[in-house]
């Protein structure tokens, strides 16, 4: 050091050491408080996750629900289940956005150099997704029951479909994350997830009833992954769901974690 | 100039380096971002990597600090195998990235108490240890702040803080001062100037020869991905010429003139300042510079000022990176 000056306002830190090694959970806990802390300092992002499927279910019961289903109450009966399923999809993408922009500005890099669990990040990245799940969720299924809608298997019922909505959030969240560690740009991450989604979330059995669809299109419909979760979703709500039907719908899911949760831990491992 | 041979006088007394690497190895794609570089750092020193952009310098620390994985060679960080094992290595170091690793989002406190829970901090320990760092980086006050509301200088202090939750072996500083204004720059350097009296290893990265020369007790200057020289400061002036005359002339348009003139006296090439006009060469001594500024009023070369000095490390930093060389190809046309 060639020239130290007064040492009276030098910084000299007592030295300390490291407590007892936490253990996964701990640290992915951890995260998951950290995705908590966002929804208080940045409240708006809640806009974007709720504002899109609230005009969803708006605009397609009041302006299709009377021509296909009769009446927008009875449309509401059919389209609810789905459009939760939208959601959580939907809402998955921005959760890859996040990402994008966390890689982007070199925080990433602290918690890499960091001993610690290393997937710990994407578990608490999921903890985030879970609560918004469930926040969109709850919000759209307050809606619904005001404008009618009325799931035949009471609250059982919507409990057991909010917990496969879980696992659909939890599968699909995956897809978004392998995207947010490839593509730098958030944008680009949007753009690339909603040309995805939109053609799987449309041509599914969300909307319509596929009896009308033309034969080639009903063909991929029926085994559209979108389609069995909406259609296990309907049934958990009404009281009809077979364990066939809740088998279908999660194996979209299942596939997507074991596939997926390697290659997350892979792409940000790589050095 | 490149040919100037590193002393190393302190290495060969290290005996337990806090990094010790051997030809060191990145490449991307055809490009050798790193290029076999050797390094050594004693413990408890501050030692800088200086270089212009581009010359490998952010690669290098990524490479010890376990964030790029070397393509040959081989390092030590506090005794552990850098490729054996990684996860020995990250508990021994901290590193601030040129861009802050911080959660924008969060309030300083809770930026540290998330890394100091990672650390396995638990609940009051965690906010205690945060509370504790804030207060050392003088930043107690805006500790319930959203750090997107930080000011560049209070951003790099808590980033520096974040890096000492656990008081690590190695700091790893990328750049640590880029784009702060002068006064917050003085702050982080009397900081670092503390962190090692506390005993902390640190390695910076700067393109800034002033702060390597304030700070660092030794300098290894990397260009192209090749280590070009290594010393104190003191020892890289010295290797450059004792003695620096340095001439501004009043009519910048004869330069050229003036360098050839020096250049054919002196023997050595001179460096062009930036600001025009002004011309750096290595004097032997004070008659030859006598007799050079002589030369240069026969030849009717005005001069507004001259002076002779010791080289300032930008002009070590030139000569070394061969920059000056590159110039003096063009004058050789020209002349």
């Amino acid at each position: 050091m060639s020239e130290i000056g007064g040492t009276d306002n030098l910084l000299v830190l007592n030295a300390v050491g490291r407590p007892p090694q936490p253990s996964a959970l701990s640290n992915a806990l951890v995260f998951g408080w950290r995705a908590a802390l966002k929804f208080r300092h940045v409240p708006e992002q809640l806009f974007d996750l709720v504002m899109t499927p609230i005009m969803f279910t708006l605009l397609f019961t009041f302006v299709f629900g009377g021509a296909l289903a009769g009446s927008p109450a009875e449309y509401m009966q059919f389209f609810l289940p789905g459009i939760l399923v939208q959601t959580v999809t939907f809402n998955a993408v921005y959760s890859g956005m996040g990402l994008s922009s966390d890689l982007g500005k070199g925080l990433f890099d602290r918690f890499r150099s960091l001993p610690i669990w290393p997937l710990a990040p994407f578990a608490g990245l999921m903890v985030g997704d879970v609560l918004r799940h469930l926040i969109a969720a709850s919000i759209i299924l307050t809606i619904g029951l005001i404008l009618g809608y009325r799931p035949g298997a009471g609250l059982p019922g919507v409990l057991a479909a909010f917990a496969l909505l879980i696992v659909i959030g939890f599968g699909v969240g995956w897809v978004f994350i392998v995207l947010g560690l490839l593509i730098r740009t958030p944008t680009t991450v949007m753009t690339f997830g909603f040309t995805f989604l939109f053609p799987l979330v449309f041509a599914s059995n969300i909307m319509v009833d596929p009896a009308t669809m033309p034969g080639w299109l009903r063909a991929f419909v029926d085994v559209n992954p979108i389609s069995l979760m909406s259609t296990a979703m309907r049934g958990l709500m009404a009281e009809s769901a077979t364990l066939g039907e809740i088998g279908a719908a999660v194996i979209a899911p299942a596939v997507l974690t074991l596939v997926l949760a390697p290659t997350t831990l892979w792409l940000y491992m790589r050095r | 100039m490149n040919q100037f041979v590193p002393t190393n006088p302190v290495n060969a007394r290290v005996e337990n380096p806090a990094i010790s690497a051997r030809g060191l190895v990145k490449t991307f794609g055809a490009v050798r971002a790193v290029d076999g570089i050797d390094l050594d750092v004693p413990a408890g020193m501050i030692f800088a990597i200086l270089g212009p952009n581009g010359a490998g310098k952010t690669t290098l620390m990524r490479m010890l600090a376990t964030l790029a994985r070397p393509d040959g060679g081989s390092a030590t960080v506090m005794g552990h195998d850098l490729i054996e094992a990684p996860a020995d290595v990250r508990s021994e170091i901290a590193m601030t990235g040129q861009f802050a690793s911080l959660d924008e989002d969060l309030t300083g406190q809770e930026n540290l108490v998330l890394l100091a829970r990672l650390w396995g901090f638990r609940g009051r320990a965690a906010k205690a240890r945060a509370l504790e760092l804030l207060a050392a980086f003088d930043l107690s006050d805006a500790a319930a702040k959203q750090v997107k509301d930080y000011s560049g200088g209070m951003r790099r202090r808590l980033d520096i803080a974040a890096s000492l939750v656990v008081t690590p072996g190695v700091l790893f500083l990328d750049e640590p001062t880029t784009g702060l204004d002068p006064k917050a720059r003085k702050e982080v350097w009397q900081m670092i100037r503390g962190l090692a009296l506390s005993g902390v290893t640190i390695l910076l990265t700067t393109q800034y020869l002033e702060e390597a020369d304030q700070l660092a007790a030794r300098i290894a200057v990397i260009d192209h991905g090749k280590k070009i020289a290594e010393g104190t400061s003191r020892e890289l002036k010295a290797a450059t010429g004792s003695g620096f005359l340095h001439v501004a002339l009043e009519d910048p348009s004869r330069s050229d003139e003036a360098a050839h003139l020096l250049g054919e006296r002196l023997g050595h090439v001179p460096q062009r300042n930036v600001e025009g006009g002004g011309l750096s060469v290595v004097a032997g001594s004070p008659q030859d510079a006598n007799e050079a500024i002589a030369a240069l009023m026969d030849a009717g070369i005005a001069l507004s000022d001259f002076s002779m000095g010791s080289p300032s490390l930008d002009e070590v930093f030139f000569a070394l990176t061969g920059e000056a060389d590159r110039d003096a190809t063009n004058d050789g046309g020209k002349a």
